[in-house]
């Protein structure tokens, strides 16, 4: 989900007047005419609507799921726009290749490029309508555009004659649409850079946010399905008779992926389907272990892999003073989203019509279609809330099988996974196993440094990437292929292991283990040079200012080097990823009974300009959550084919008495914006880790952390 | 028939009793401010009160509100406490994906109501039982500690 594309300047706007006197402008992204996903336009193409009341209302196409994208896009239309920010609503927007994201060329929201992608294209959409109202006013005032500014919703001329937008609308509709809006200096900015309130917390308060768990259809049944137990397993057959007598039941349907009970309402469902006796083929999967894959992944490593990076030649540099040699380990995870995946779809004569919160509305309109044997362009995608995101609802099972579902039953059927359908469902962050060899130099400077990475491919298994001539999955290998370090020689190789689980998209993707292994690995390296782990790291920064100077502020912030209390050590960690850089000191003691508390994380973080800065606060402390919960307690393990967890009670996650403090100190930034959804969350574990060496002497090489090998003897 | 009140209405209700209370609340009454997200009392998404009780609506049968006062996030800003709650939810930005909230805020309320001024430890005993995945702790701790100053709680 990286950037792949290069947005043209050939974009353009289109204007028309909408009913009720309204000013609509529309904007054509450069690119999305090329998809197969796209073929079919939909009106309004629109992202921008002034009323005759003055409501700005922005039309969003991307998904929101805490991470402020219905707060953010509607900033950069407002800014240019020199929008009154009370006067500013936010509508989600249908699927239509005008909100393709111009990074990667479907309409969907993943790999934290919501403003990277749309920083430009909206701030033109807002400046085009900005010159509109400008023109017009001009125009009613037998005045030069030129001798006119304009100010929260309303056009002044140097004369002091004022015009609200709401007044200007019709007339704006009929100006010509400027081809290359002229933006603001960011010097101007009056709304981005500022903490302005997300639009969405009203809804999300008082109840009445609708998410995708929310849906009621007339005569909808709501139907619960159960999955093969092993991945590739197949229902043999299966006994009903029990299902079928709970009161709700109305149907009992096999489909390719399993069998689902449908009823009124979820507890019927539910209760058919835990009453449904069936005989499982559990297919080719039925001994897969964790302890198998974990040697598998382990041995893989000791074997040269597809070289993703190599410079110098780390065979030929000097005679090392010292070798130093580990093996990492991070294990599968899920997401555990708050709101279970559900999907209510609707079959209907030529036409689907889906609500969901999904990340991907653009490629499920193209899947659905092929489902349900109807043209993509009759796929009408409803995109809810989403209750949590982290990648996973970037995936079609849940709206696959409620399309499904709805074609077989001919009826509109809520799908909705159970808490452990949802943690046995697959899609998991892929296991990993990196295998590092340092060669040092007398003063512990690194002169060669080599990793191993294997691990199943996401762009293979994500069912719309495949792997490059070189056999690399970018995926496996970020955060150790763009290790930043000062280093003559360096080799990154991966070897594609595939045990036969399903992977996909967590939050951070492939840093999310890969900078665990490369972080530590660099104080590994400190250690032996008998150096500070921050000093350590700046020296081999020299290069990278970016990175230098988020590691800087966040040891200072930190206090790094100044007393503790008793017990209490650091760790420090730098991370660069979805173009943002983030350092985190982190503040943990470990217990006699090997008990691991963090007490503080300070976090720094460079991505450029901001939108929003209280929201990339917010966000760079929910990764340091989601990190954090995966350092501590995430693990997805096999037995028998098996998946071994289920609930949060044998997947648990971070609660509110382990909450550490955190503070996020933002570095003022003139360059083009970064991600922020996910880079705050890859450095949590390589700093925890690292105080937790500091704490104990006891380096963690394998996630989850275990604290029987951190009890003291 | 099952009789109780639910957001003040009055409610006759031909379900299984042994339906947990959330799936009443949800499918049948169709008030979907409460959240399913375990089933299984670990989460506290589906959390509400019963004669101003915090329960986990997930896994508490019908049955067991019969006869009693059910109150949702719907209606907490009828309560002088839930009143506050929200203000002070709402004044801190606290949501991000907002799903858990619900769960969230009517934990909160009961916490307030029973003690105006609760201590960290408190506040932590309280709200535990809370699951938040896109990790709003701090911010929930600080709204629950306007709402208790805006209550006149002092520590």
């Amino acid at each position: 989900m990286k950037a792949q594309f290069k947005p043209s300047r050939r974009s353009f706007l289109k204007a028309s007047a909408a009913t009720g006197g309204g000013l609509v402008i529309g904007f054509a992204l450069p690119g999305a005419g090329r998809l197969a996903e796209a073929a079919q336009s939909f009106s309004p193409n629109a992202y921008l609507r002034i009323a005759g009341n003055g409501r700005v209302t922005v039309v969003c196409g991307l998904s929101e799921m805490g991470q402020g994208v219905l707060t953010a896009i509607p900033m950069l239309v407002a800014e240019e726009l020199d929008a009154d920010w009370s006067k500013v609503r936010v509508e989600q927007a249908p699927v239509d290749k005008a909100f393709a994201n111009p990074m990667f060329g479907i309409q969907a929201t993943g790999g934290s490029a919501s403003v990277r992608g749309f920083w430009e294209p909206m701030r033109k959409a807002g400046a085009a309508a900005r010159e509109m109202l400008v023109a017009a006013a001009a125009a009613s005032w037998k005045a030069k555009p030129a001798d006119c500014r304009t100010h929260k919703g309303v056009v002044i001329h140097k004369s002091g004659r004022r015009a609200s937008y709401a007044r200007l609308v019709a007339s704006a509709a009929r100006q010509p649409v400027p081809a290359n809006p002229k933006l603001k200096d960011p010097g101007e900015f009056a709304i981005l850079g500022h903490d302005l309130k997300r639009l969405d917390t009203p809804p999300k308060v008082n109840g009445s946010a609708k998410f995708g768990l929310d849906v009621r259809l007339p005569g909808m049944l709501t139907a619960v399905l159960a999955r093969p137990p092993v991945l590739g397993g197949k229902a043999l057959s299966f006994d009903d008779s029990k299902a079928r007598a709970v009161p709700g039941v109305k149907q009992v349907l096999q489909t390719p992926h399993g069998v689902a009970v449908l009823a009124e309402g979820y507890w019927a469902a539910k209760k058919g389907r835990d009453a449904l006796a069936i005989k499982w083929d559990d297919g080719p999967s039925a001994g897969l272990s964790s302890d198998d894959i974990s040697k598998r992944l382990t041995e893989a490593t000791a074997l040269p892999g597809k070289v993703g990076r190599n410079e110098g030649n780390i065979l030929t540099a000097p005679v090392p003073a010292k070798t130093l040699e580990a093996v990492y380990e991070a294990p599968y995870l899920a997401h555990a989203c708050m709101e279970p995946m559900n999907c209510t779809a609707w079959v209907k004569p030529g036409e689907v019509e889906i609500w969901a919160g999904t990340q991907s509305q653009g490629p499920t309109q193209g899947i659905l279609g092929q489902v349900a044997s109807v043209d993509p362009g009759k796929v009408k995608v409803h995109t809810m809330y989403l209750g949590g995101g982290f990648g996973r609802r970037f995936a079609p099972d849940f709206t696959i099988d409620a399309t499904i579902l709805s074609k077989m039953s001919g009826k509109p059927v809520k799908l909705v996974y159970s808490r452990e359908d949802d943690t046995r469902a697959y899609y998991y962050r892929p296991a990993s196993v990196a295998r590092f060899k340092v060669w040092l130099d007398a003063t512990g400077n690194p002169l060669s440094f080599s990793a191993r990475v294997a691990s199943p491919s996401i762009m293979e298994g994500s069912g719309f990437m495949k792997l490059p001539p070189n056999g690399v999955d970018k995926f496996a290998l970020e955060g150790v292929q763009d290790l930043p370090y000062d280093i003559p020689n360096l080799r990154v190789e991966y070897s594609r292991q595939e045990p036969g689980v399903q992977v996909w998209f967590w939050r951070s993707v492939g840093h999310s283990q890969n900078i665990f292994f490369s972080e530590s690995m660099i104080d590994e390296m400190a250690h032996a040079a008998g150096k500070d782990p921050f000093e350590y790291r700046r020296a081999l920064l020299g290069k990278q200012p970016r990175y230098k100077s988020v590691l800087e502020l966040a040891a200072e912030k930190a206090g790094w080097g100044a007393p503790l209390p008793a017990g209490v050590q650091r760790g420090i960690a730098v991370a660069q990823s979805f173009g943002s850089y983030v350092a985190e000191v982190v503040e943990a003691s470990v217990a006699d009974d090997g008990q691991v508390k963090v007490q503080r994380v300070v976090a720094a973080v460079d991505c450029g300009m901001t939108v929003n800065p209280e929201i990339i606060r917010r966000q760079i402390e929910s990764a340091i959550v989601y990190g954090l919960s995966a350092a501590l307690y995430g693990r997805i393990t096999f037995k028998d084919g098996k998946v071994e967890q289920g609930n949060f009670d044998s997947y648990p996650v971070l609660r509110m008495n382990e909450m550490p403090i955190v503070e996020v100190h933002i570095v003022p930034s003139s360059e083009k914006p970064g991600g922020i959804g996910e880079p705050g969350l890859p450095a949590l574990a390589p700093a925890l880790t690292g105080a937790i060496f500091a704490a104990t002497g006891k380096r963690v090489r394998r996630l989850p952390i275990d604290p029987g090998m951190l009890k003291k003897a | 028939m099952i009789s109780l009140t639910v957001n003040g209405k009055n409610k006759r209700l031909d379900v299984d009793p042994e339906t947990p209370l959330l799936w009443v609340l949800r499918d049948t009454l169709g008030i979907t401010g409460t959240k399913f997200g375990c089933g299984a009392q670990l989460c506290g998404a589906c959390t509400v009160h019963i004669d101003g009780q915090p329960i986990r609506s997930c896994g508490t049968p019908l049955s067991a509100a019969a006869g009693k006062h059910v109150l949702t996030v719907e209606a907490l800003h009828y309560t002088r406490v839930g009143k506050v709650v929200l203000k002070a939810w709402l004044e801190n930005d606290v949501p991000q994906c907002g799903y858990c909230q619900s769960g969230q805020i009517m934990s909160a309320a009961a916490l307030l109501t029973g003690n105006k001024a609760p201590s960290d430890a408190e506040i932590d005993a309280a709200m535990s039982g809370n699951i938040c995945r896109c990790g709003t702790y701090n911010q929930i701790r600080a709204a629950i500690k306007d709402a208790s100053a805006a209550l006149g709680g002092r520590r």
